[in-house]
């Protein structure tokens, strides 16, 4: 992968972004600067390695399956944007 | 001027009732009412709230009630990441809109409990992406030392609060780097615990694997006396670690004899600010004078670390930031179906920092990309962290710069975020390995007169005796004794 061209439409709809087609020139630019310097990680040789996830050796952490006190309906719908009866409203998902 | 004193200066008055809480706060406010005008630290802060928390706290030491509350009467300021009940929780983005926290984080509930007057939202780079919080929805923060240059990023807000004496400490998140090197930058202590150390729970996440809440303190002590608060297990946080919590204040005796310092070779070639090392080298030279050992360490993949973290860090913040969709919370623009409305809301309400790395992150996590970008991210970084647990075979801790170079001017990176990325070179690597890191004042630049950090990395779990090097240090020089004028 030496020039790499990413297709900003196309990952900007899978990150549901919206952006100017001056934003999208600009991304399209810097990203590709950027992984450009990416790069650089093709130089090891990582065939033996095993990836790391996360730096702490735990593992399956869990709890019973139990219902525990979490926040009330109201707390949880104080910051909505827009609700009505004890809901979230949202604009029409299915037809 | 009772906010110019450190926690245990203040805790020494207050339980001797020489003076009040309310006092302290006051003295707090009224330097903010004084220079945050010029700084810019805070992005908001509620008086009247911090007041009725004094009160409060000053009623249980006058009844003698202080006992196990080793924070009373302490006012604490919060980086806006960090969940308060009832107070504003922007992330320093815009795509929050006026979303109130409905709930503690852990580490507000334990500051809580220890009697801290937990107070004000500390400005920051959005969602804690980027090194001089030039990238806040609400402004920049200024340095105090030098109000055209950066504070440092993305917990720029506390470093400044803490060094400007508008809070007696204040908490951060460090990521990669984000508590060490504004800490650096204006000059006070910045501490970043070992990984599953501290519950992220009611930390907003930024990368999940990297994220750790740490302190902002004028000195050492203070810095173990918070982490003995904020410390321990939390089974709301399933990466947080069942490791006991000791009283990390106690090993501060001033005793580094046969101690072993790892220096990483290829810490202090290329890049690094003259200035700065020369600082670090005395520093180095004092830490022998005080008994330490020096040993010349390699950690041979320090030059991946960057392109390491810039995969790992913006893959997991493009899946952490999914959330902010204009459903549940938050600012919201309409759509004419749930599609369109996820990604008006985002591209209104993100900046372009947060845009640059969701789109990075996606990428490099999306079909076809992933063996290539993130898997291979994640084998380096087993590397990477191999690298510090075979240096730690040899040595107690390493000490290295904090960073490359001393506070930069407004504007000067702002237009190149590679250059941007790569100031975080010698910090970037703690938080892929998990370990734990401290920066503390090791002197100034020139002209203009201008802070420098030294950064000591410890052993997982092992913040003793990271504690116990810093402290010993900063005993023996005068830096933490100056101050900016304001």
């Amino acid at each position: 992968m030496a020039t790499t061209e990413i297709d900003i439409k196309y990952v900007a709809h899978l990150a549901r972004l919206h952006l100017t087609p001056n934003e999208e020139k600009k991304l399209r630019e810097q990203l590709g600067h950027i992984l450009g310097y990416i790069e650089k990680l093709n130089e090891l040789d990582v065939s033996q390695v095993e990836p790391t996830a996360h730096a702490v050796p735990m593992v399956n952490v869990t709890r019973p399956d139990e219902i525990r006190p979490s926040l009330s309906h109201d707390d949880a719908l104080q910051n909505a944007p827009a609700r009505a009866n004890g809901l979230f409203i949202v604009p029409k998902i299915v037809e | 001027m009772l906010n110019q004193l450190t926690i245990s200066g203040l805790t020494a008055k207050l339980f001797k009732r020489e003076v009040s809480a309310r006092e302290a706060t006051q003295s707090c406010l009224h330097q903010i009412a004084r220079v945050d005008g010029k700084i810019h630290a805070f992005i908001s802060h509620d008086d009247s709230d911090a007041l009725a928390q004094a009160d409060a706290a000053d009623k249980l030491l006058s009844e003698g009630n202080g006992a196990g509350r080793p924070l009373l009467g302490v006012p604490v300021a919060i980086k806006d990441v960090l969940a308060v009940k009832n107070q504003p929780l922007n992330c320093g983005s815009k795509i929050l809109g006026k979303f109130i926290s409905p709930y503690d984080a852990t580490v507000v509930e334990k500051l809580k409990a220890a009697g801290a007057i937990v107070f004000g939202r500390l400005n920051m780079d959005e969602f804690a992406m980027g090194s001089s919080t030039e990238n806040s929805a609400f402004g920049i923060t200024r340095n105090p030392w030098d109000t055209e240059r950066i504070p440092g990023g993305s917990s720029g807000g506390s470093a400044a609060a803490v060094v400007a004496d508008e809070c007696l400490a204040a908490l951060g998140s460090d990521t990669g780097g984000s508590i060490r090197q504004p800490a650096a930058l204006c000059g006070c202590v910045g501490l970043k615990p070992t990984y599953g150390r501290v519950s992220r729970y009611g930390l907003v996440a930024f990368a999940s694997s990297l994220d750790q809440i740490g302190s902002f303190t004028k000195d050492v002590s203070d810095a173990a006396t918070i982490l003995s608060v904020i410390g321990g297990h939390d089974s709301r946080d399933s990466t947080s670690v069942p490791q006991p919590v000791p009283d990390y204040t106690v090993g501060l005796t001033g005793n580094i004899k046969g101690l072993k310092l790892g220096l990483p070779k290829e810490y202090m070639i290329g890049g690094l600010d003259p200035e700065v090392k020369a600082a670090v080298d005395a520093a180095v030279k004092q830490l022998q004078s005080l008994g330490a050992e020096i040993v010349e360490i390699s950690l041979p993949r320090t030059d991946y670390a960057v392109a390491t973290y810039y995969i790992i860090a913006t893959a997991e913040a493009s899946a952490n930031l999914a959330r902010f969709d204009g459903i549940r919370y938050g600012a919201r623009v309409d759509g004419a179906d749930p599609v369109e409305l996820y990604s008006k809301t985002r591209g209104a309400g993100f900046g372009a920092e947060v845009k640059r790395r969701v789109i990075l992150g996606t990428y490099v996590l999306s079909s076809g990309y992933y063996d290539a970008y993130y898997l291979r991210a994640q084998k380096v970084r087993t590397l990477i962290r191999n690298d510090f647990l075979m240096a730690f075979q040899s040595v107690d801790a390493i000490v290295t710069p904090t960073s490359p170079t001393a506070a930069f001017k407004i504007g000067e990176r702002s237009d190149d975020p590679l250059q941007m990325y790569l100031s975080d070179i010698f910090t970037i690597s703690c938080n892929l390995a998990g370990i734990c890191g401290i920066s503390i004042p090791c002197g100034f630049t020139k002209s203009p007169k201008l802070p420098i950090g030294l950064q000591l990395l410890g052993k997982p779990f092992e913040e003793e005796t990271l504690l116990k090097i810093a402290h010993a240090y900063e005993q023996s020089t005068p830096w933490q004794r100056e101050k900016p004028l304001l």
